[in-house]
Protein backbone atom coordinates (compact mmCIF):
# COMPACT_ATOMS: atom_id res chain seq x y z
CA UNK A 1 0.00 0.00 0.00
CA UNK A 2 1.24 3.57 -0.88
CA UNK A 3 1.16 6.86 1.23
CA UNK A 4 -1.22 8.12 -1.01
CA UNK A 5 -3.39 4.98 -0.44
CA UNK A 6 -2.99 5.33 3.68
CA UNK A 7 -5.42 7.59 5.77
CA UNK A 8 -2.81 9.88 7.50
CA UNK A 9 -2.93 9.63 11.20
CA UNK A 10 -0.40 12.33 12.58
CA UNK A 11 -2.03 13.85 15.24
CA UNK A 12 -0.56 17.19 13.93
CA UNK A 13 -0.38 16.47 10.01
CA UNK A 14 1.91 18.87 7.93
CA UNK A 15 -0.54 19.81 4.50
CA UNK A 16 0.05 21.91 1.86
CA UNK A 17 -3.62 23.77 0.67
CA UNK A 18 -4.11 25.07 -3.39
CA UNK A 19 -7.09 27.09 -3.29
CA UNK A 20 -7.36 28.29 -7.50
CA UNK A 21 -11.29 29.06 -7.51
CA UNK A 22 -11.71 32.33 -8.43
CA UNK A 23 -9.03 35.43 -8.72
CA UNK A 24 -6.84 34.57 -6.02
CA UNK A 25 -4.13 31.74 -5.93
CA UNK A 26 -3.81 30.62 -2.61
CA UNK A 27 -1.18 28.47 -1.53
CA UNK A 28 -1.46 27.90 2.62
CA UNK A 29 0.37 25.29 4.78
CA UNK A 30 -0.54 24.10 8.01
CA UNK A 31 0.52 22.16 10.80
CA UNK A 32 -2.55 20.98 12.29
CA UNK A 33 -4.67 23.68 13.76
CA UNK A 34 -1.54 26.11 13.28
CA UNK A 35 -0.91 28.57 10.26
CA UNK A 36 2.57 28.20 9.40
CA UNK A 37 1.90 29.91 5.44
CA UNK A 38 -0.31 31.87 3.83
CA UNK A 39 0.06 33.23 0.42
CA UNK A 40 -1.80 34.94 -1.68
CA UNK A 41 -1.16 35.95 -6.04
CA UNK A 42 -4.30 38.00 -6.78
CA UNK A 43 -5.28 38.51 -10.65
CA UNK A 44 -7.67 41.49 -8.98
CA UNK A 45 -5.85 44.02 -11.50
CA UNK A 46 -5.72 42.39 -14.26
CA UNK A 47 -9.51 42.46 -13.94
CA UNK A 48 -10.34 45.66 -13.19
CA UNK A 49 -10.55 46.88 -16.83
CA UNK A 50 -13.37 44.53 -17.22
CA UNK A 51 -15.14 45.84 -14.37
CA UNK A 52 -15.33 41.98 -12.95
CA UNK A 53 -13.74 39.02 -13.00
CA UNK A 54 -13.00 37.35 -16.77
CA UNK A 55 -12.57 34.01 -15.81
CA UNK A 56 -10.13 33.13 -18.67
CA UNK A 57 -7.98 35.81 -17.65
CA UNK A 58 -7.99 34.35 -13.77
CA UNK A 59 -7.34 30.90 -15.30
CA UNK A 60 -4.40 31.66 -17.44
CA UNK A 61 -3.38 34.25 -13.92
CA UNK A 62 -3.04 30.80 -11.99
CA UNK A 63 -1.03 28.69 -14.13
CA UNK A 64 2.04 31.40 -14.17
CA UNK A 65 1.16 32.35 -9.96
CA UNK A 66 0.46 28.62 -9.03
CA UNK A 67 4.32 28.02 -8.97
CA UNK A 68 6.26 31.04 -7.72
CA UNK A 69 3.41 30.91 -4.60
CA UNK A 70 4.44 27.68 -3.73
CA UNK A 71 7.90 28.30 -3.16
CA UNK A 72 7.16 31.52 -1.24
CA UNK A 73 5.08 29.34 0.96
CA UNK A 74 7.04 26.90 1.36
CA UNK A 75 10.17 29.43 2.22
CA UNK A 76 6.94 31.53 4.45
CA UNK A 77 6.72 28.50 6.61
CA UNK A 78 10.40 27.02 6.56
CA UNK A 79 9.96 23.43 5.39
CA UNK A 80 10.72 20.94 2.42
CA UNK A 81 8.20 19.70 0.48
CA UNK A 82 9.24 16.52 1.40
CA UNK A 83 8.33 17.04 4.69
CA UNK A 84 4.37 17.86 3.55
CA UNK A 85 2.05 15.11 5.02
CA UNK A 86 -1.15 15.80 2.52
CA UNK A 87 -2.12 17.83 -0.27
CA UNK A 88 -5.64 19.66 0.32
CA UNK A 89 -7.13 21.33 -2.97
CA UNK A 90 -9.93 22.99 -3.56
CA UNK A 91 -12.51 20.82 -6.36
CA UNK A 92 -15.51 23.39 -5.92
CA UNK A 93 -17.72 25.24 -5.75
CA UNK A 94 -16.21 28.03 -8.44
CA UNK A 95 -14.84 28.65 -12.03
CA UNK A 96 -14.66 25.39 -13.70
CA UNK A 97 -10.93 26.40 -15.81
CA UNK A 98 -9.32 28.05 -12.35
CA UNK A 99 -10.88 24.80 -10.37
CA UNK A 100 -8.87 22.79 -13.29
CA UNK A 101 -5.04 24.43 -12.67
CA UNK A 102 -4.96 23.56 -9.09
CA UNK A 103 -6.97 20.22 -9.23
CA UNK A 104 -4.17 19.77 -11.69
CA UNK A 105 -1.59 20.84 -10.07
CA UNK A 106 -2.43 19.33 -6.88
CA UNK A 107 -2.92 15.78 -8.18
CA UNK A 108 0.25 15.93 -10.02
CA UNK A 109 1.95 17.18 -6.54
CA UNK A 110 0.57 13.87 -4.25
CA UNK A 111 1.78 11.60 -7.19
CA UNK A 112 5.18 13.21 -7.20
CA UNK A 113 5.65 13.25 -3.37
CA UNK A 114 3.53 9.86 -2.72
CA UNK A 115 1.59 11.44 -0.33
CA UNK A 116 -2.59 11.74 0.40
CA UNK A 117 -4.49 14.34 -1.63
CA UNK A 118 -7.80 15.58 -0.48
CA UNK A 119 -9.81 17.22 -2.37
CA UNK A 120 -12.35 19.86 -0.27
CA UNK A 121 -14.94 22.37 -0.65
CA UNK A 122 -14.55 26.46 -1.14
CA UNK A 123 -17.18 27.15 1.33
CA UNK A 124 -16.82 24.95 3.72
CA UNK A 125 -12.89 25.87 3.32
CA UNK A 126 -13.95 29.41 4.50
CA UNK A 127 -15.52 27.75 7.75
CA UNK A 128 -12.44 26.03 8.53
CA UNK A 129 -10.29 28.94 8.57
CA UNK A 130 -11.57 29.78 12.02
CA UNK A 131 -9.60 27.47 13.21
CA UNK A 132 -6.25 29.17 12.31
CA UNK A 133 -6.97 31.96 14.66
CA UNK A 134 -4.10 32.69 16.93
CA UNK A 135 -5.97 33.37 19.85
CA UNK A 136 -6.10 29.95 20.62
CA UNK A 137 -10.40 29.70 20.96
CA UNK A 138 -11.86 26.92 18.93
CA UNK A 139 -14.58 26.85 16.88
CA UNK A 140 -17.99 25.92 19.17
CA UNK A 141 -20.51 23.89 16.94
CA UNK A 142 -23.24 24.20 15.77
CA UNK A 143 -22.90 27.78 13.72
CA UNK A 144 -24.07 29.51 11.39
CA UNK A 145 -21.65 30.57 8.57
CA UNK A 146 -22.65 33.75 6.71
CA UNK A 147 -20.13 33.54 3.59
CA UNK A 148 -19.70 36.06 1.09
CA UNK A 149 -17.82 37.37 -1.65
CA UNK A 150 -17.93 38.50 -5.60
CA UNK A 151 -17.92 34.55 -5.88
CA UNK A 152 -20.84 33.58 -3.90
CA UNK A 153 -23.02 34.77 -0.78
CA UNK A 154 -24.12 31.31 1.25
CA UNK A 155 -25.76 30.94 4.61
CA UNK A 156 -24.55 27.30 5.69
CA UNK A 157 -25.59 25.75 9.09
CA UNK A 158 -22.40 23.77 10.27
CA UNK A 159 -22.79 21.10 13.15
CA UNK A 160 -19.66 19.71 12.21
CA UNK A 161 -16.94 20.97 10.26
CA UNK A 162 -16.02 17.74 8.54
CA UNK A 163 -19.37 15.74 8.35
CA UNK A 164 -22.22 18.07 8.59
CA UNK A 165 -23.00 20.98 6.62
CA UNK A 166 -26.01 22.51 5.69
CA UNK A 167 -27.06 24.64 2.84
CA UNK A 168 -29.67 27.39 4.44
CA UNK A 169 -29.75 30.18 1.65
CA UNK A 170 -27.92 31.49 -0.54
CA UNK A 171 -28.14 34.31 -3.70
CA UNK A 172 -30.36 33.49 -6.51
CA UNK A 173 -28.93 35.64 -8.65
CA UNK A 174 -25.80 38.32 -8.09
CA UNK A 175 -23.55 37.39 -5.32
CA UNK A 176 -23.38 40.76 -2.40
CA UNK A 177 -19.44 41.52 -4.11
CA UNK A 178 -20.58 41.42 -7.68
CA UNK A 179 -23.00 44.19 -6.31
CA UNK A 180 -20.61 46.10 -4.79
CA UNK A 181 -18.61 46.07 -8.15
CA UNK A 182 -22.16 46.63 -10.93
CA UNK A 183 -23.04 49.19 -8.36
CA UNK A 184 -19.60 51.34 -8.20
CA UNK A 185 -19.39 51.38 -11.72
CA UNK A 186 -22.46 52.65 -12.61
CA UNK A 187 -20.86 55.54 -9.77
CA UNK A 188 -17.84 55.69 -12.10
CA UNK A 189 -16.02 53.67 -9.08
CA UNK A 190 -13.00 51.56 -10.39
CA UNK A 191 -12.96 47.77 -9.74
CA UNK A 192 -13.32 46.48 -6.87
CA UNK A 193 -16.60 48.06 -5.49
CA UNK A 194 -16.11 46.92 -2.32
CA UNK A 195 -13.36 49.16 -1.10
CA UNK A 196 -14.30 52.22 -3.31
CA UNK A 197 -17.95 52.14 -2.17
CA UNK A 198 -17.17 52.18 1.53
CA UNK A 199 -14.76 54.99 0.75
CA UNK A 200 -17.02 56.99 -1.03
CA UNK A 201 -20.33 56.18 1.90
CA UNK A 202 -17.97 58.42 4.12
CA UNK A 203 -20.03 61.14 5.53
CA UNK A 204 -23.26 59.40 3.55
CA UNK A 205 -26.20 59.37 5.24
CA UNK A 206 -27.35 55.58 4.83
CA UNK A 207 -31.03 56.34 5.84
CA UNK A 208 -30.93 59.19 3.54
CA UNK A 209 -32.55 56.82 -0.06
CA UNK A 210 -34.44 53.71 1.44
CA UNK A 211 -33.41 50.81 -1.22
CA UNK A 212 -35.05 47.33 -1.60
CA UNK A 213 -34.31 45.29 0.62
CA UNK A 214 -33.92 41.67 -1.54
CA UNK A 215 -36.35 38.74 -0.71
CA UNK A 216 -37.56 40.39 2.53
CA UNK A 217 -41.04 40.91 2.08
CA UNK A 218 -43.25 38.46 4.17
CA UNK A 219 -43.93 36.88 0.56
CA UNK A 220 -40.95 36.04 -0.66
CA UNK A 221 -39.93 34.92 3.08
CA UNK A 222 -42.25 32.04 2.46
CA UNK A 223 -40.02 30.62 -0.35
CA UNK A 224 -36.83 32.13 0.24
CA UNK A 225 -36.63 32.53 3.60
CA UNK A 226 -32.62 32.74 3.96
CA UNK A 227 -31.85 33.20 0.13
CA UNK A 228 -30.42 36.52 -1.51
CA UNK A 229 -30.69 38.66 -4.25
CA UNK A 230 -29.08 41.51 -5.25
CA UNK A 231 -29.93 42.02 -8.71
CA UNK A 232 -32.75 44.16 -7.91
CA UNK A 233 -30.88 46.56 -5.80
CA UNK A 234 -28.67 46.94 -8.25
CA UNK A 235 -31.27 47.98 -10.81
CA UNK A 236 -33.29 50.30 -8.16
CA UNK A 237 -29.76 52.24 -7.42
CA UNK A 238 -29.25 52.92 -11.21
CA UNK A 239 -32.78 54.14 -11.91
CA UNK A 240 -32.59 56.51 -8.59
CA UNK A 241 -28.99 57.54 -9.97
CA UNK A 242 -30.42 57.96 -13.81
CA UNK A 243 -33.51 59.89 -12.23
CA UNK A 244 -31.03 62.02 -10.79
CA UNK A 245 -29.03 62.75 -13.88
CA UNK A 246 -31.68 63.42 -16.03
CA UNK A 247 -33.05 65.77 -13.98
CA UNK A 248 -29.96 67.85 -14.19
CA UNK A 249 -29.30 67.39 -10.59
CA UNK A 250 -25.92 66.31 -8.56
CA UNK A 251 -25.96 62.58 -7.66
CA UNK A 252 -25.24 62.71 -3.84
CA UNK A 253 -22.40 60.38 -3.93
CA UNK A 254 -21.98 59.81 -0.53
CA UNK A 255 -25.27 59.28 0.47
CA UNK A 256 -26.49 56.82 -2.61
CA UNK A 257 -23.49 54.82 -2.02
CA UNK A 258 -24.04 54.45 1.74
CA UNK A 259 -27.59 53.38 1.47
CA UNK A 260 -26.71 50.97 -1.07
CA UNK A 261 -24.45 49.67 1.75
CA UNK A 262 -26.41 49.92 4.21
CA UNK A 263 -29.11 47.45 2.19
CA UNK A 264 -26.71 44.96 1.41
CA UNK A 265 -25.39 44.64 4.96
CA UNK A 266 -29.00 45.36 6.78
CA UNK A 267 -30.28 42.22 4.37
CA UNK A 268 -27.01 39.89 4.93
CA UNK A 269 -27.33 40.47 8.71
CA UNK A 270 -30.81 40.32 8.88
CA UNK A 271 -30.87 37.00 7.36
CA UNK A 272 -28.13 35.54 8.80
CA UNK A 273 -29.41 36.57 12.67
CA UNK A 274 -32.79 35.48 11.47
CA UNK A 275 -31.36 31.95 11.11
CA UNK A 276 -29.43 31.73 14.39
CA UNK A 277 -32.68 33.03 16.12
CA UNK A 278 -35.10 30.15 14.01
CA UNK A 279 -32.62 27.15 14.98
CA UNK A 280 -31.69 28.06 18.12
CA UNK A 281 -28.08 28.31 17.23
CA UNK A 282 -25.98 31.94 19.60
CA UNK A 283 -23.11 31.49 16.83
CA UNK A 284 -22.14 33.37 13.55
CA UNK A 285 -19.17 32.99 11.79
CA UNK A 286 -18.20 35.45 9.19
CA UNK A 287 -16.36 34.80 5.97
CA UNK A 288 -15.18 36.03 2.52
CA UNK A 289 -13.79 39.30 0.78
CA UNK A 290 -16.93 41.10 2.00
CA UNK A 291 -16.00 40.68 5.85
CA UNK A 292 -13.89 43.15 5.04
CA UNK A 293 -16.58 45.63 4.80
CA UNK A 294 -16.90 47.76 7.68
CA UNK A 295 -20.37 48.64 7.82
CA UNK A 296 -21.42 44.89 6.85
CA UNK A 297 -18.67 43.88 10.15
CA UNK A 298 -20.55 46.82 12.25
CA UNK A 299 -23.80 45.89 11.84
CA UNK A 300 -23.49 42.37 12.38
CA UNK A 301 -21.52 43.17 16.02
CA UNK A 302 -24.40 45.37 16.81
CA UNK A 303 -27.17 43.19 16.04
CA UNK A 304 -25.44 39.87 17.59
CA UNK A 305 -24.64 41.35 20.27
CA UNK A 306 -28.15 42.88 20.88
CA UNK A 307 -29.81 39.57 20.20
CA UNK A 308 -27.55 37.25 22.25
CA UNK A 309 -25.38 35.44 19.40
CA UNK A 310 -21.47 35.34 19.52
CA UNK A 311 -19.76 36.47 16.50
CA UNK A 312 -16.53 34.96 14.85
CA UNK A 313 -14.78 36.89 12.16
CA UNK A 314 -11.60 35.14 11.51
CA UNK A 315 -8.63 37.91 10.41
CA UNK A 316 -9.19 39.28 6.73
CA UNK A 317 -6.17 37.29 5.21
CA UNK A 318 -8.76 34.20 6.26
CA UNK A 319 -11.60 35.38 5.11
CA UNK A 320 -10.83 36.18 1.58
CA UNK A 321 -10.11 33.46 -0.82
CA UNK A 322 -6.90 31.43 0.85
CA UNK A 323 -4.84 28.07 0.38
CA UNK A 324 -4.80 28.23 4.34
CA UNK A 325 -8.37 27.54 4.69
CA UNK A 326 -8.10 24.93 2.37
CA UNK A 327 -5.22 23.39 4.02
CA UNK A 328 -6.86 23.71 7.67
CA UNK A 329 -10.00 21.78 5.99
CA UNK A 330 -7.83 19.28 5.33
CA UNK A 331 -5.80 18.91 8.34
CA UNK A 332 -9.40 18.50 10.04
CA UNK A 333 -10.37 15.64 7.80
CA UNK A 334 -7.20 13.94 8.66
CA UNK A 335 -7.12 14.32 12.22
CA UNK A 336 -10.67 13.03 12.03
CA UNK A 337 -9.19 10.18 10.30
CA UNK A 338 -11.47 10.54 6.77
CA UNK A 339 -9.72 8.61 3.51
CA UNK A 340 -8.06 10.99 1.07
CA UNK A 341 -10.05 11.62 -1.93
CA UNK A 342 -8.17 9.38 -4.28
CA UNK A 343 -6.93 11.03 -7.56
CA UNK A 344 -10.43 10.48 -9.59
CA UNK A 345 -12.13 13.24 -8.93
CA UNK A 346 -12.81 16.31 -10.92
CA UNK A 347 -13.11 19.89 -11.40
CA UNK A 348 -17.16 20.54 -9.72
CA UNK A 349 -17.85 24.34 -10.41
CA UNK A 350 -21.24 23.59 -8.53
CA UNK A 351 -20.48 21.24 -6.17
CA UNK A 352 -22.82 21.58 -3.28
CA UNK A 353 -22.20 22.01 0.23
CA UNK A 354 -22.86 18.85 1.49
CA UNK A 355 -19.89 17.70 -0.40
CA UNK A 356 -17.38 18.34 2.51
CA UNK A 357 -15.02 16.16 0.57
CA UNK A 358 -14.73 15.11 -3.09
CA UNK B 1 14.37 9.28 -18.00
CA UNK B 2 11.30 11.25 -18.31
CA UNK B 3 7.98 12.20 -17.31
CA UNK B 4 6.08 13.46 -20.18
CA UNK B 5 2.59 15.23 -20.18
CA UNK B 6 0.13 16.59 -22.80
CA UNK B 7 -3.37 17.95 -22.51
CA UNK B 8 -3.41 19.85 -26.11
CA UNK B 9 -5.68 17.58 -27.24
CA UNK B 10 -6.73 14.76 -25.30
CA UNK B 11 -5.06 13.40 -22.07
CA UNK B 12 -1.41 11.94 -22.99
CA UNK B 13 1.19 10.61 -20.24
CA UNK B 14 4.20 8.67 -20.16
CA UNK B 15 7.71 8.16 -19.55
CA UNK B 16 9.88 7.49 -21.94
CA UNK B 17 13.83 6.93 -21.76
CA UNK B 18 16.29 7.87 -24.70
CA UNK B 19 18.24 4.46 -24.46
CA UNK B 20 15.04 1.92 -23.77
CA UNK B 21 12.11 3.94 -25.82
CA UNK B 22 8.41 3.93 -24.75
CA UNK B 23 8.36 2.88 -20.86
CA UNK B 24 4.65 3.68 -20.49
CA UNK B 25 1.78 5.76 -22.03
CA UNK B 26 -1.33 6.14 -21.04
CA UNK B 27 -3.98 8.56 -23.39
CA UNK B 28 -6.78 9.52 -24.03
CA UNK B 29 -8.99 11.15 -27.15
CA UNK B 30 -11.58 12.69 -24.60
CA UNK B 31 -11.25 16.82 -24.95
CA UNK B 32 -13.54 17.32 -22.10
CA UNK B 33 -11.86 15.39 -18.56
CA UNK B 34 -8.83 16.56 -18.57
CA UNK B 35 -8.49 17.48 -15.02
CA UNK B 36 -10.50 14.13 -13.91
CA UNK B 37 -7.79 11.86 -15.53
CA UNK B 38 -4.58 13.34 -15.56
CA UNK B 39 -3.69 12.23 -11.76
CA UNK B 40 -4.01 8.52 -12.50
CA UNK B 41 -2.61 8.44 -15.66
CA UNK B 42 0.64 10.04 -13.83
CA UNK B 43 0.35 7.52 -11.06
CA UNK B 44 -0.08 4.77 -13.43
CA UNK B 45 2.79 5.79 -15.41
CA UNK B 46 4.92 6.14 -12.43
CA UNK B 47 4.14 2.77 -11.66
CA UNK B 48 4.02 0.83 -14.42
CA UNK B 49 7.28 2.35 -15.96
CA UNK B 50 9.48 0.90 -12.47
CA UNK B 51 11.09 4.01 -12.72
CA UNK B 52 11.76 6.00 -9.22
CA UNK B 53 10.47 9.51 -9.05
CA UNK B 54 14.35 10.15 -7.72
CA UNK B 55 15.40 9.06 -11.20
CA UNK B 56 13.65 11.12 -12.94
CA UNK B 57 15.93 13.51 -15.03
CA UNK B 58 13.19 16.11 -16.41
CA UNK B 59 9.61 16.44 -16.49
CA UNK B 60 8.04 17.93 -19.90
CA UNK B 61 4.96 19.71 -20.32
CA UNK B 62 3.15 20.16 -24.46
CA UNK B 63 2.61 23.91 -24.61
CA UNK B 64 0.24 23.56 -26.95
CA UNK B 65 -1.00 24.96 -29.21
CA UNK B 66 -4.54 23.69 -27.78
CA UNK B 67 -7.89 24.77 -26.39
CA UNK B 68 -6.93 26.61 -23.23
CA UNK B 69 -8.91 25.04 -20.44
CA UNK B 70 -7.49 21.83 -21.14
CA UNK B 71 -3.73 22.74 -22.25
CA UNK B 72 -3.28 24.58 -18.74
CA UNK B 73 -4.20 21.25 -17.06
CA UNK B 74 -1.42 19.66 -18.24
CA UNK B 75 1.52 22.11 -18.03
CA UNK B 76 0.16 22.57 -14.38
CA UNK B 77 0.28 19.33 -13.29
CA UNK B 78 3.88 19.13 -15.29
CA UNK B 79 4.94 22.15 -12.89
CA UNK B 80 3.85 20.83 -9.81
CA UNK B 81 5.23 17.60 -10.70
CA UNK B 82 8.86 18.95 -11.34
CA UNK B 83 8.67 21.04 -7.85
CA UNK B 84 7.63 17.82 -6.03
CA UNK B 85 10.38 15.71 -7.68
CA UNK B 86 13.14 18.89 -7.41
CA UNK B 87 13.31 17.53 -11.23
CA UNK B 88 13.75 20.52 -14.14
CA UNK B 89 10.24 21.21 -16.00
CA UNK B 90 11.42 21.79 -19.70
CA UNK B 91 8.80 22.86 -22.60
CA UNK B 92 8.13 21.00 -26.17
CA UNK B 93 5.47 22.62 -28.76
CA UNK B 94 2.64 19.93 -29.10
CA UNK B 95 2.86 20.04 -32.63
CA UNK B 96 6.65 19.09 -32.70
CA UNK B 97 5.84 15.93 -30.88
CA UNK B 98 3.20 15.28 -33.72
CA UNK B 99 5.50 15.92 -36.31
CA UNK B 100 8.40 14.10 -34.79
CA UNK B 101 6.42 11.11 -34.95
CA UNK B 102 5.63 11.39 -38.08
CA UNK B 103 9.49 11.85 -39.35
CA UNK B 104 10.80 8.98 -36.36
CA UNK B 105 8.55 6.77 -38.52
CA UNK B 106 10.45 7.39 -41.79
CA UNK B 107 8.12 10.02 -43.77
CA UNK B 108 10.28 12.89 -44.91
CA UNK B 109 9.54 16.37 -46.61
CA UNK B 110 7.52 19.35 -45.75
CA UNK B 111 4.44 18.05 -43.34
CA UNK B 112 1.83 20.69 -42.49
CA UNK B 113 0.29 19.67 -38.89
CA UNK B 114 -3.71 20.56 -38.38
CA UNK B 115 -5.38 20.27 -34.86
CA UNK B 116 -8.58 21.11 -33.81
CA UNK B 117 -8.94 24.59 -31.96
CA UNK B 118 -13.17 24.64 -31.24
CA UNK B 119 -14.95 27.65 -32.58
CA UNK B 120 -14.55 26.45 -36.17
CA UNK B 121 -11.00 27.39 -36.27
CA UNK B 122 -8.22 25.53 -36.42
CA UNK B 123 -4.21 25.61 -35.05
CA UNK B 124 -1.43 24.84 -37.85
CA UNK B 125 2.23 24.17 -37.99
CA UNK B 126 4.02 23.75 -41.23
CA UNK B 127 7.44 22.38 -40.92
CA UNK B 128 10.47 22.28 -43.65
CA UNK B 129 11.39 18.42 -42.31
CA UNK B 130 13.48 16.97 -39.75
CA UNK B 131 17.37 17.69 -39.38
CA UNK B 132 19.99 15.41 -38.68
CA UNK B 133 18.93 14.97 -35.08
CA UNK B 134 15.78 13.46 -36.49
CA UNK B 135 13.95 16.99 -34.77
CA UNK B 136 11.25 18.94 -36.96
CA UNK B 137 12.38 22.02 -38.66
CA UNK B 138 9.55 24.79 -38.21
CA UNK B 139 9.18 26.61 -41.28
CA UNK B 140 6.96 29.78 -39.48
CA UNK B 141 5.34 29.61 -36.31
CA UNK B 142 2.03 27.98 -35.14
CA UNK B 143 -1.02 29.92 -36.38
CA UNK B 144 -5.03 29.46 -35.69
CA UNK B 145 -7.07 30.25 -38.94
CA UNK B 146 -10.57 28.87 -40.18
CA UNK B 147 -10.71 25.79 -41.49
CA UNK B 148 -11.29 27.31 -45.25
CA UNK B 149 -8.78 30.21 -44.74
CA UNK B 150 -5.52 27.29 -44.10
CA UNK B 151 -4.63 27.21 -47.62
CA UNK B 152 -4.23 30.85 -48.15
CA UNK B 153 -2.67 31.01 -44.35
CA UNK B 154 -0.01 28.76 -45.48
CA UNK B 155 2.59 30.08 -47.80
CA UNK B 156 2.50 27.12 -50.26
CA UNK B 157 -0.15 25.12 -48.77
CA UNK B 158 0.05 22.96 -51.73
CA UNK B 159 4.13 21.60 -50.82
CA UNK B 160 2.92 20.26 -47.88
CA UNK B 161 1.64 16.83 -46.88
CA UNK B 162 -1.40 17.61 -44.33
CA UNK B 163 -1.65 15.90 -41.14
CA UNK B 164 -5.18 16.26 -39.28
CA UNK B 165 -4.20 14.89 -35.63
CA UNK B 166 -6.89 14.36 -32.87
CA UNK B 167 -4.40 13.40 -30.86
CA UNK B 168 -0.72 14.52 -29.34
CA UNK B 169 1.86 11.62 -28.17
CA UNK B 170 3.08 12.24 -24.68
CA UNK B 171 5.58 9.80 -25.51
CA UNK B 172 6.30 11.20 -28.77
CA UNK B 173 6.62 14.54 -26.76
CA UNK B 174 9.11 12.83 -24.38
CA UNK B 175 10.98 11.36 -26.87
CA UNK B 176 11.49 14.61 -28.73
CA UNK B 177 12.68 16.10 -25.94
CA UNK B 178 15.04 13.39 -25.22
CA UNK B 179 16.57 14.47 -28.69
CA UNK B 180 16.39 18.10 -28.40
CA UNK B 181 18.18 17.44 -24.92
CA UNK B 182 21.00 15.58 -26.75
CA UNK B 183 21.17 17.58 -29.62
CA UNK B 184 21.58 20.90 -26.97
CA UNK B 185 18.72 22.40 -28.82
CA UNK B 186 16.61 25.19 -26.52
CA UNK B 187 13.24 24.38 -25.35
CA UNK B 188 10.07 26.71 -25.41
CA UNK B 189 9.25 29.31 -23.52
CA UNK B 190 7.31 29.61 -20.34
CA UNK B 191 3.78 30.92 -22.05
CA UNK B 192 1.83 28.36 -23.19
CA UNK B 193 0.80 28.39 -26.55
CA UNK B 194 -3.26 29.83 -26.71
CA UNK B 195 -2.60 31.56 -29.88
CA UNK B 196 -6.05 32.92 -28.85
CA UNK B 197 -6.99 36.07 -26.37
CA UNK B 198 -9.27 36.02 -23.30
CA UNK B 199 -13.02 36.47 -24.63
CA UNK B 200 -13.34 39.21 -22.62
CA UNK B 201 -14.78 43.07 -23.83
CA UNK B 202 -13.26 46.40 -21.75
CA UNK B 203 -16.17 47.72 -19.72
CA UNK B 204 -17.67 50.23 -21.87
CA UNK B 205 -19.39 52.24 -18.69
CA UNK B 206 -22.79 50.96 -17.13
CA UNK B 207 -26.01 50.87 -19.44
CA UNK B 208 -29.31 52.81 -18.53
CA UNK B 209 -31.73 50.81 -16.76
CA UNK B 210 -34.42 53.62 -17.35
ZN1 LIG C 1 -14.60 32.29 -1.42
Amino acid sequence: MSAAETPTSAAEPLVLGIETSCDETGIGIVRGSTLLANVIASSMEEHARFGGVVPEIAARAHLEALGPAMTAALAEAGVGLHEIDAVAVTSGPGLAGALMVGVGAAKALAVALDRPLYAVNHLVGHVGADVLRDDGTAIELPTVALLVSGGHTSLLLVRDLVSDVELLGETIDDAAGEAFDKVARLLGLPYPGGPQIDRAAVGGDPRSIRFPRGLSQPKDLERHRYDFSFSGLKTSVARWVEQKRDAGETVPLADVAASFRESVADVLVAKAVAACLDLGVPRLLLGGGVVANARVRELAAERCSAAGIELRIPPLALCTDNGAMIAALGAQLIMAGHAPSGLGFSADSTLPVTSIQA
Amino acid sequence: MLLSIDTSAGTSVAVVDSERGVLCERSSADTRGHAEIIGTFIAECVAESGVPIAALSGIVAGMGPGPFTGLRVGIAAAQAFALGADAPLVRVVSHDAIAFAHYSAGATGPLLVVTDARRREVYWSAYRGADDAGIPERAEPAGLVRPDDLASAVAGYDSYERLDAAEVSAAALGLLAEAMFAAGRAFAGVAPLYLRAPDAVASAGPKRVS
